[in-house]
């Protein structure tokens, strides 16, 4: 697979991007505070794709909850699913406790240096701490060895992490094919070190960010996006913030439905079998 | 004395916990020490609190990487871990236990060691939740000579008591039980086993300062970011900011 680094695509909507991202792909996804491409996840449940992999970055939450329930997901890596403040995000806790899951477990900051590996093109990035962590024990790619610049100082190391897809929702696109991420710079991260890099946007820009001094470093360059589509509001229910913020009552009725298994198919029914954007009931700035 | 809330209680002790730090951080879902935190800048305007999961104005350009990029150079003196289990050893479990899954480590296993305090708080004190040893360790309390640490533990929180960490003897202290909390009747409800003197005090209540300062300019910053916990507690109502 080559990677991306000539003409980003213009997609016609989300659903284009679903379609474009194939079965067993591992995705690289933010935290629900940050820019999730929630468009794409329902999506990806009406054409009901299969064994994902998950990798949080460094966590997860609703989208990785709704993709486990539709049965879209074969694999997490991740340092946490939650809901926030919704509490536990039910169909991945049923799922864990069923075994139904492979559940690779990680913790935050080994998840960001095995992606700024990729970025870098090294093989490891050695970090402190973690040490003594059962995490450690379980983790398939992590190794621990003596700091070649110290005696006795043992040091973890983070393997390259390389998601097949970096997938998620930003303020704008412009026609040269670049993304507006703003302050949340991690996502760059994610789209450097994937295979592949889709991004839904809320609005077009004319022209190209990069000639613009106040908005190019807040711009993730075209050079590594594969595709992006309109989606307006396509973050809902969570948040894009400056435009809209997260839709708090929406995320509560989800975590009440979802804790039983025909709650979570009437979820699907109302707000993602169906196009649902006329539900859309987010806070607006 | 006035009627105070639990969780006004809480964060009255976390603020006392967090001392003369200059740079407090708060991680996942934890409104309480955010509470506390926001307390203490009341009364020392000097201190940087940075709220991982600020909805708006958020402290970081690069997300939580750059939170634990701070760490790693010891720029947090002071962060905050739960745990579904936590044991006498001041070991911390968020993965799993009997057959339970709970959200899973977030970043504990780097924050437990570089940051330069970490203060364990968990609100449910029961045998459940403290036991004698964790059926996982996300992030070990202790470690052992020749593992590069900067901190661990300081004390542990819960909705009844308040305990010391004491680093040599690697025990908890039991340093004072909330109003309406026996010293003896703690024993029962603590899977480990802590040191404790012959007097246990009373964690000290809220002043009345203090509860001015909570159910005003604390609450609302509390509420723009906690929005949930705000009604609860103060029944305080926000416009969710973008």
């Amino acid at each position: 697979m080559s990677l991306p680094s000539n003409a980003t695509a213009f997609l016609k909507d989300a659903e284009a991007i679903a379609e474009a991202i194939p079965d067993g792909s591992s995705l690289g996804l933010p935290p629900d505070y940050s820019l999730v491409a929630m468009a794409v996840v329902r999506a990806l449940v009406r054409r009901k794709a299969k064994d994902l992999k998950l990798i949080g970055v460094p966590q997860l939450g609703l989208c990785a909850d709704i993709l486990i329930g539709a049965g879209c997901v074969r694999e997490l890596e991740t340092s946490a699913v939650t809901l926030g403040e919704a509490g536990l995000a039910p169909r991945f806790t049923e799922a864990a406790e069923k075994k139904t899951l492979k559940i690779v477990d990680a913790t935050c900051p080994m998840v960001h240096s095995g992606l700024q590996a990729t970025e870098k093109g090294v093989p490891f990035m050695p970090m402190r701490g973690v040490l003594g962590s059962d995490l450690v024990k379980r983790h398939p790619d992590w190794k621990v060895v003596d700091n070649p610049y110290a005696k006795g100082d043992p040091i973890l190391l983070a393997k390259a992490i390389v998601p097949d897809v970096a997938l998620f929702h930003a303020r704008w696109a412009d026609e040269a094919g670049n993304v507006w991420v703003g302050r949340r710079q991690e996502l760059a991260t994610i789209a450097h070190a994937s295979k592949a890099c889709y991004v839904t946007y809320e609005e077009l820009k004319p022209g190209d960010m990069l000639e613009d001094e106040i908005l190019a470093p807040g711009c993730l360059s075209s050079v590594y996006v594969t595709a992006v589509a309109p989606a307006p509001r396509g973050a809902w229910p969570l948040g894009v913030p400056g435009v809209y913020g997260i839709d708090d009552a929406h995320v509560q009725t989800y975590a009440r439905k979802a804790k039983t298994a025909a709650g979570f198919s009437e979820y699907l029914e109302e707000f993602v079998w169906h196009r649902t954007s006329e539900k859309n009931s987010s806070p607006v700035s | 004395m006035a009627p105070y809330q639990r969780e006004e209680l809480l964060a009255c002790v976390i603020a006392r916990l967090i001392g003369d730090a200059r740079h407090v951080a708060v991680g996942a879902a934890s409104p309480i020490p955010a509470t506390g935190a926001f307390l203490l800048k009341q009364k020392h305007p000097s201190l940087r609190i940075s709220l991982l999961q600020r909805r708006t104005g958020n402290p970081f350009t690069q997300g939580s990487r750059e939170l634990f990029d701070l760490a790693g150079q010891g720029r947090i003196d002071v962060f905050f871990l739960g745990g579904a289990q936590i044991d006498g050893e001041a070991n911390i479990n968020l993965v799993e236990a009997e057959g339970r899954r709970f959200p899973g480590s977030f970043g504990s296993a780097f924050m437990y060691f570089t940051a330069g305090k970490t203060i364990l708080f968990r609100e449910e004190h029961s045998p459940r939740v403290l036991v004698q040893k964790v059926d996982f360790v996300s992030a070990p309390g202790w470690s052992p000579p020749g593992v590069e640490r900067r901190g661990g533990p300081a004390a542990l929180l819960t909705g009844k008591a308040l305990f010391r960490w004491q680093k040599e003897e690697r025990r908890f202290l039991l340093e004072s039980v909330h109003p309406g909390t026996s010293a003896q009747s703690l024993r029962g409800v603590t899977g480990f086993d802590y040191d404790a003197p012959a007097h246990v005090p009373d964690t000290a209540p809220p002043t009345a300062a203090d509860l001015i300062l909570l159910r005003g300019p604390v609450a609302q910053p509390i509420a723009e970011n906690y929005p949930e916990f705000a009604r609860r507690v103060w029944g305080k109502q926000v416009e969710a900011a973008p």
